[in-house]
């Protein structure tokens, strides 16, 4: 059931109402959709493959090549398409391999926010009374707080680490699956199909996760890729603060806390991490808005 | 109108007392025992541990401490910073004109910029231009800010010169500190050049903490409008012959507006979090930069009392939208 829910790929979900053709035939009107999923899908099959497709490994040094420019400008060569870093440290390998953090982060974020988020949601909606009343008002407690700034704290409870950072963002991203899922449970509950259900006996466990949580479905995939790109930036903020992944490693934020002392001399170990972070989000936000314009029945006209 | 101002303040309560909690329990949750985390490396011998832990009063049982932090914090005591050693009330509203500056430039560019956008985006509905402007906000709402930032700074600082690289004002002017506004004491100095001085330091940052409300209002305003221009009024106050600016300008974009403003008031949240980000940049010397220094040094109780504060600024600021939405739609108020 949860892989029903995480995934993002959106071949894969599918409107419970409705089938495949049904919705890519929304999805695919939306062009920026389609170009999103491309580039998603291009991402995702480079960091799986960075091995093979990166030149150089991440944290090779090579001492005769610091902040060797790219390709295209004087004094830059083939060895180094991208450039170097400062440390004599090829920039393309160094990208490649930061999307598998990237894209780790956003995966476990959201599996971990949608199962925990989900499942109290669903339970506060379907018992309800004072259990509801206290967790929603605890969730309101956590979504009080700016969500880069619980991370932050968080953060600074556990220890700065890339982990530690995934794990302090899935804490501030799950109270929007709580709320979502309990409205859509309350909207659910009085319906027909549901006391049929349970005329016929079906449990109350099964009556949650099989009868009325797939109805629920479309916001919470809606809420999954907005979640995915959210915990990307956020992820890449806390490295960029030093709160996140810890040099050496290839993580984006990091790399560009790493080159800010260079801003003015070398444009490329500045510019390149910080535009592979908006495109990869940027990518997944197309994707986004192509998924909520396709499950959404509400916004199908407009 | 007076009820429902009383029924939402009542609703401001338990989340009070939930966000105190939070940060009453944030330094509980450290790992290891508050006198050693406040001695910090140096450490401190078990009598001065006995001694310290009582003049604390670290073993009165939590509930007693919790009161006593609750009681404290409503008179206005959050403690003290461990580095600085002054009352971290203080430090807060020492820095609190700063960040406040920056935010009040960033909503009112977001609003200046993004409104209208979001208008143009509605009415030119489907064309290339309504395309490209949208195109344009998903990248805005896309933007990491920390590195948008170091694009403007590469851009104007280095390769034009035009702003400076970071601070406030420049160094060459001095005057008393009145407001706190960089904006407002410059010009009450009468110092020739130096309202010009804090406008230049402020474009960047504003720009910067900008960019994602001005995405979001954008994109609000935008479909609040489609939404309202479907409506029935709307075409009949198109059949009665009234002008298309008048049609959009008075009836649409009032009713428009009301999803909008909501989406205002969300905003303060971004730029809270903005703030932190942007203030490191720019070496912006107000709460956000104040906060991660503290973290980063360690210093508890700033930490503790601005993450209560900020809490608090966004609870405040999330009532006044929410009694300004009273205002504007009789409905609301009544049904409340």
């Amino acid at each position: 059931m949860t892989d029903q829910v995480i995934s993002t790929d959106p071949e894969v979900n599918d409107a419970p109402q409705s089938g495949l053709a049904s919705f890519w035939f929304y999805f695919s009107e939306n062009k920026g959709a389609v170009v999103g999923l491309c580039f998603f899908v291009a991402i995702c099959l480079i960091a799986v493959f960075a091995d093979f497709v990166a030149p150089h490994a991440p944290n090779q040094q090579y001492r005769d090549f610091f902040l060797v420019p790219p390709v295209w400008q004087e004094g830059g060569s083939w060895q180094f398409i991208l450039g170097t870093d400062a440390v004599g440290r090829d920039m393309l390998s160094r990208l490649i391999h930061g999307s598998r953090f990237s894209l780790f982060v956003g995966i476990i974020v959201v599996v971990g926010a949608v199962t925990v988020g989900v499942t109290i949601g669903l339970i506060v909606g379907y018992v309800g009374g004072a259990l509801d009343t206290l967790v929603m008002r605890l969730m309101d407690i956590i979504l009080a707080f700016p969500s880069l700034l619980l991370a932050l704290v968080l953060v600074a409870v556990l220890g700065p680490s890339l982990t530690n950072a995934i794990i302090a963002i899935a804490i501030i991203q799950q109270p929007h699956y709580v709320r979502l899922t309990r409205a859509a449970v309350l909207g659910e509950r009085e319906k027909d199909y549901v006391t049929a259900a349970r005329l016929a006996g079906v449990g109350p466990i099964r009556l949650m996760f099989r009868t009325i949580l797939p109805n629920c479905m479309a916001p919470l995939i809606v809420q999954a890729a907005l979640s995915f790109s959210t915990a990307i930036l956020d992820a890449a903020a806390l490295g960029f603060l030093g709160m996140g992944a810890q040099p050496p490693t290839p993580e984006w934020g990091t790399m560009l806390a790493e080159a800010r002392e260079f801003i003015l001399r070398a444009w490329w170990v500045v510019t390149l991490p910080g535009l592979a972070i908006l495109m990869t989000v940027l990518a997944i936000n197309l994707m986004g808005d192509g998924l909520r314009d396709a499950l959404d029945p509400k916004l199908k006209r407009s | 109108m007076f009820g429902f101002l009383l029924k939402r303040f009542g609703l401001l309560i338990p989340t009070f007392l939930g966000v105190t909690l939070a940060a009453f329990s944030f330094v509980r949750i450290l790992p290891g025992d508050p006198v050693l985390l406040m001695a910090g490396e140096r450490g401190v011998t078990p009598e001065r541990h006995a001694q310290l832990l009582e003049q604390f009063g670290f073993d009165r049982p939590l509930y007693v401490q919790y009161f006593d932090y609750l009681f404290s914090a409503l008179r206005g005591d959050l403690g003290q910073s461990l580095v600085t050693k002054r009352p971290v009330w203080d430090e807060f509203f020492t820095l609190f004109p700063a960040t406040f500056e920056l935010s009040i430039c960033a909503i009112i560019f977001a609003l200046v910029i993004g409104l209208p956008i979001g208008m143009l985006a509605a009415i030119k509905r489907g064309t290339w231009f309504d395309q490209s402007l949208m195109g344009a906000a998903l990248v805005g709402y896309s933007m990491p800010i920390f590195w948008w930032g170091l694009l403007l700074i590469i851009l104007f600082s280095g390769t034009l010169g035009w702003t400076p690289v970071s601070g406030r004002i420049s160094l060459l002017y001095y005057f008393p500190n009145v407001t706190g506004l960089m904006l407002v004491d410059s010009l009450l100095s009468g110092q020739k050049g130096a309202f010009a001085s804090a406008v230049s330091h402020l474009i960047l940052p504003t720009i910067v903490l900008g960019t994602i409300p001005l995405a979001v209002i954008a994109r609000q305003t935008r479909s609040a409008m489609l939404e309202v221009l479907n409506e029935d009024y709307v075409r009949t106050a198109r059949a009665k012959g009234l002008s298309a600016k008048r049609v959009i300008g008075v009836h649409a974009l009032r009713n428009a507006m009301i999803p909008v403003i909501t989406t205002i008031g969300l905003q303060v949240g971004v730029l809270m979090a903005g703030a932190i980000l942007t203030e490191t940049i720019f070496s912006w010397p107000g709460i956000g930069k104040w906060l991660i220094d503290s973290i980063s040094r360690r210093d508890y109780p700033s930490v503790q009392g601005g993450l209560l504060m900020i809490a608090v600024i966004i609870m405040f600021v999330n009532l006044v939208v929410d009694l300004l939405y009273g205002l504007i739609n009789p409905r609301i108020r009544h049904k409340g």
